[in-house]
């Protein structure tokens, strides 16, 4: 197929960057108009491929490929190209990454205080990056995309957040890297024992029953025992990502010292990014491995899942709670991934959908309370549905859907997953549904503390939500609950995509 | 006089023709320092220095693409892989004079240490320029230690050259104490293989050296290998022989530190690879259990590779807790050197290609950095990584190049840095050097944190002051095109590779000359 829809989406944010460049940093409404409209582009892009995409189709749509360079390796020179391509699972990753960028950039105008130049110039960079990641359909091109989220993040981080920015910042950069790294080793693995870096011959290669690589007494026969390394060391790499406990706790400083723009794009999009991985390498490439390590995956999301919740539960800042709130619901993703079949998956890629709107909406949240009040700690707050009624609503209601509400995003995610693991292993789905229970609470803990109760004086002032800050938030209710009501809108294009990694694994 | 000087005569000289334009420039600068008034500007003598370069450069591409000559008797082979480390070599040489210009105008740290503007400053890179080239040509073991010792004694001079500077006049003589041991060793080595062999060719060494190995005396062999290796690892300052090189980074000027970390670092390859490689390659164990194998590539590159990794190691994790700027890039340019040994090391197919790439990107990007280090630490009067404090804020672009410069040494894409590293990664794990790959990675990662230390200077911490930084016009063509080429490099690496393999058929190393 000759289409370019797919560079041009992906590349779409750095026509802004270009627009940025010869913009005077003085400028600064036209900076952050720019950098508004640099990340509309995109979703709007976003939507026209998710209008023609073909969602009976299980394969890769929208497919381009380029030869871009070669490496020597011993006589041989293999090419390394430029593909691109998206299918059922990250269809909707791309979708939610343009919904995420668009909500940043917004929130980049409100609460980013100085530099807007660098700071939307950095922004751009990012977006070009996450979207490159749900679309790249080879190792290299992910991995390049990958590296191109983590330097941008780690100076928005370090320039634009609070106190103890530069600490986070390094904590972030030295942790990713780490992840990075071990990935970059895999993926170097992985091509050195089939001698392909494309998704999915690297898939045909390694699940084929045909293929040689899979033929006992064949030459480049891959034995179980390089597989179980190969799908360990990823995990790694994703659980450093995700985060699973216990390689989180550079997501809990990042969270608490990163500006608002940053943790939106985090816990929407970045921590999808190891999820996303999670499904399309560990699961997609090694689904025997993936099947017998499922209880392992299921107990890590159980611990993931009690341990986000019982430390939300004692939390007194907000953000320390949405940050744990984020490690529990991650806990959930792998739940879903671990019950290996097609309703777990679907449960696992509605979570990530789910979580990334709702998280990032409650940080929204979380950082328009704090622009007003200059605290998020439970104790100080309290009373402020008086002040500001509009943004208690919303924030109300977001907690209720991320405590798993029936009529919103995440209620299906939650009911999937859990649905998914109940058939496979009973016993670990019964105890990760406490979680369930757990989230209710902290939630509401965290909810009623802050917005009722006792009004101090110094709150009766505050104001309300302005209208761009309203905008953003009912857009991305609107999208939560849409897919509450109407989760078709997600899970059709999902469906081919999973059928056809699930029936690989032969329960 | 016509038996006497007959071969001599008939050697095709033009060969040499760069490292006599080298020598003429040299000697040409030397006499008109000696004649101009004390207290003329001396600075155009640099550039008569840059143009000697230039045409030198010139010569050697006129060079490529003839096959191998040799000349002297053997003992001088002008190839295509001396040829391609000539270029490199006149490149930072190059570079280092467009420094030096900037950097003798401006001055150091104090009025009183200032390097006083002389004309040594500029004859002296380039007499330790003609060393690095002929270290670079010789296939004579007498011939590649005058080139080593050419460069040696030209670059202890330069490293004291701020007479009263205390750390100068320090670390210059502690370059001179431990690279005197160093050639020792290197002579000690040598002559273990001139004792086992009865000559100092390195084609007739080979010969002899296998057939030496096979009458029983693999002990010597081993002992001259490694007496050879330690003492030519000072010179790539890599571990064991490194120990010299923070010291002698900090207190040099600038100027010299960035030669020696790339103009000296890459002559030092140049030779441990032409030497090792010519001279052992034969030696061939065929009483071994698991049938015949090269004793090289099964037993001595095993140690160069453990050698490699502690330097990657020691490199990195000691960098973390430098505060002086200069003495970090001589930490990290210990890692670098470890790196770049790791291509050796594993005596890949590509080794060459390998390490000339990186080579290249370490050029680029150390070049950058070092003339960046320079410009800022020259104006704050302190070389404390706090001078790039708030630099974002005084000079942007500085501020973004050296971004990319630490990106790239750092291994981040899209950088030269990353592909010279991607590469080399590569083919250690197609040679099955798991282990060595992966510290390769891990070290990397631990770079991260002090590479990134300076990044947060520039664009995190307010400087003392916010005055624009004045750039002078030399440092900033240095630095635009390091910066272009280490980003240029990054996006389409390929081109360079392909064009070094296409140019440089470095295998030609081996070959017997032709014609």
């Amino acid at each position: 197929m000759d289409s370019i829809l797919l560079t041009l989406l992906t590349f779409s944010p750095l026509l802004g960057l270009i627009l940025l460049i010869f913009i005077p940093r003085t400028q600064t409404g036209a900076l952050k108009l720019i950098g508004v409209l640099s990340s509309v582009l995109p979703l709007i892009l976003a939507f026209v491929v998710y209008g023609a995409f073909d969602l009976k189709q299980a394969g890769l749509q929208f497919v381009e490929k380029l030869e871009w360079f070669s490496i020597p390796a011993e006589q041989v020179q293999f090419p390394i190209n430029y593909e691109l391509g998206v299918d059922g699972l990250s269809m909707p990753l791309v979708v939610l990454t343009a919904i995420i960028g668009f909500f940043a950039a917004i929130a980049g105008t409100i609460f980013v205080d100085k530099r807007w130049k660098e700071f939307y110039i950095l922004f751009t960079i990012m977006l070009t990056g996450m979207l490159g990641v749900f679309t790249s359909q080879n190792l290299f091109l992910f991995f390049i995309f990958f590296e191109m989220t983590l330097i941008p993040m780690f100076f928005v981080m370090g320039i634009w957040g609070f106190k103890d920015r530069e600490k986070a910042a390094m904590k972030f950069l030295l942790y990713n890297g780490l992840g990075s790294a071990i990935m970059l080793i895999v993926f170097v693995a992985i091509f050195m024992s089939v001698w392909t870096l494309n998704f999915t011959e690297i898939k045909t290669a390694f699940t084929d029953p045909g293929s040689p690589f899979n033929t006992q007494g064949s030459p480049v026969f891959i034995g179980e025992g390089l597989r179980y390394g190969l799908f360990i060391a990823l995990l790694v790499a994703f659980a450093i990502k995700m985060p699973i406990a216990p390689l989180h706790t550079w997501m809990i400083k990042a969270y608490t010292e990163s500006p608002t723009p940053a943790v939106l794009i985090s816990s929407g999009v970045l921590i999808k990014i190891g999820a996303y991985g999670l499904l399309r390498f560990n699961v997609g490439f090694f689904p025997e491995v993936a099947h017998q390590l499922a209880g392992l995956l299921a107990v890590l999301g159980v611990i993931n899942i009690i341990y986000g919740c019982l430390l939300a539960l004692v939390q007194n800042r907000l953000k320390l709670v949405l940050a744990y709130s984020s490690i529990s619901h991650m806990g959930i993703i792998l739940l879903g991934v671990a019950a290996m079949n097609e309703v777990g998956f679907q449960g696992a890629v509605f979570q990530m959908v789910s979580h990334g709107l709702i998280a990032a909406l409650m940080f929204f949240i979380v950082s328009v309370i704090f622009e007003r009040t200059s605290t998020d700690r439970l104790d100080d707050l309290g009373g402020i549905a008086k002040s500001m009624p509009f943004v208690s609503g919303i924030f109300l209601t977001a907690a209720m859907a991320s405590a798993g509400l029936p009529g919103m995003s995440g209620f299906i995610s939650e009911f999937t997953a859990f649905l998914g693991l109940f058939k496979e292993m009973p016993i670990i789905a019964a105890i990760g549904t406490l979680g369930i229970i757990l989230t209710a609470v902290y939630l509401l803990r965290a909810v009623l503390n802050t917005t009722f109760g006792p009004t101090s004086d110094r709150w009766t002032v505050l104001a309300d939500a302005q209208p761009l800050e309203v905008l953003p938030m009912v857009l991305v209710l609107g999208f939560i609950v849409l897919i509450g009501v109407y989760p078709s809108v997600l899970s059709e294009p999902l469906q081919a995509t999973l059928q056809n990694i699930v029936p690989r694994i032969g329960g | 006089m016509e038996s006497r000087w007959g071969p001599l005569a008939q050697y095709d000289w033009s060969v040499m023709a760069p490292e006599f334009t080298i020598l003429i420039v040299a000697t040409l600068i030397s006499v008109i320092d000696l004649l101009m008034p004390n207290h003329s500007n001396r600075r155009p003598l640099a550039w008569l220095g840059i143009v000697g370069s230039l045409l030198a450069g010139w010569f050697v591409l006129q060079n490529t693409g003839h096959g191998v000559v040799e000349i002297l008797n053997g003992s001088y082979r002008v190839d295509a892989f001396g040829n391609v480390f000539k270029l490199i070599f006149l490149a930072g040489t190059i570079f280092t004079l467009l420094m030096s210009i900037n950097y003798l105008n401006r001055g150091g740290v104090k009025e009183e240490e200032k390097v006083v503007d002389h004309g040594e400053f500029y004859y002296l890179t380039l007499t330790a320029l003609l060393g690095s080239m002929i270290m670079s040509s010789s296939a004579d073991a007498i011939t590649l230690f005058v080139g080593l010792e050419l460069l040696s004694i030209s670059s202890y001079i330069l490293v004291g050259t701020r007479k009263k500077h205390l750390l100068s006049n320090e670390s210059a003589f502690k370059y001179v104490v431990s690279g005197s041991i160093a050639s020792a060793t290197v002579l000690y080595g040598i002559s273990f293989l001139y004792g086992l062999t009865g000559t100092t060719n390195l084609f007739e060494m080979a010969d002899r050296l296998g057939q030496a190995y096979m009458a029983g005396n693999a002990l010597l062999i081993y002992i001259a290998f490694f007496l050879t290796f330690v003492g030519l690892s000072f010179k790539i300052s890599s571990v064991p022989y490194h120990m010299w090189a923070p010291d002698v980074y900090q207190g040099a000027p600038t100027p010299i530190t960035a030669f020696l970390s790339v103009v000296s670092k890459a002559a030092g390859f140049a030779l441990i690879i032409r030497f090792f490689i010519t001279a052992f390659r034969s030696v061939v164990d065929y009483n071994a259990a698991n049938g015949p194998h090269s004793v090289l590539i099964s037993e001595l590159l095993l140690v160069v590779g453990i050698l490699a990794a502690i330097s990657m190691i020691v490199g990195n994790t000691l960098a973390l807790r430098q505060t002086n700027i200069k003495r970090m890039m001589a930490y990290s340019s210990i890692a670098q050197a470890g790196y770049i040994l790791v291509p050796f090391a594993t005596l890949t197919s590509l080794i060459f290609e390998q390490t000339v790439f990186y080579l290249i990107a370490y050029l680029l990007m150390n070049m950058g950095a070092f003339a960046i280090i320079m410009i800022v630490t020259g104006d704050r009067e302190t070389e404390d990584i706090r001078s790039f404090a708030g630099l974002y804020h005084r000079a942007p672009f500085l501020a973004i190049a050296m971004t990319f410069f630490l990106l790239s040494l750092a291994g981040i894409p899209i950088s030269a840095g990353f592909f010279g590293k991607f590469y080399i990664f590569m083919s250690s794990l197609v040679m099955g050097n798991y282990w060595l790959a992966g510290i390769m990675i891990a070290t990397s990662v631990v770079s991260y944190y002090y590479y990134f230390g300076i990044i947060r200077q520039m664009y995190m911490r307010p400087g003392e002051t916010e005055a624009p930084l004045r750039v002078p016009a030399g440092i900033a063509v240095i630095v635009l095109i390091a910066f272009i080429g280490t980003v240029g490099v990054g996006i389409v690496p390929d081109s360079v590779l392909n064009f070094i393999h296409a140019n440089f058929p470095l295998m030609d190393l081996i070959e017997a000359a032709g014609q």
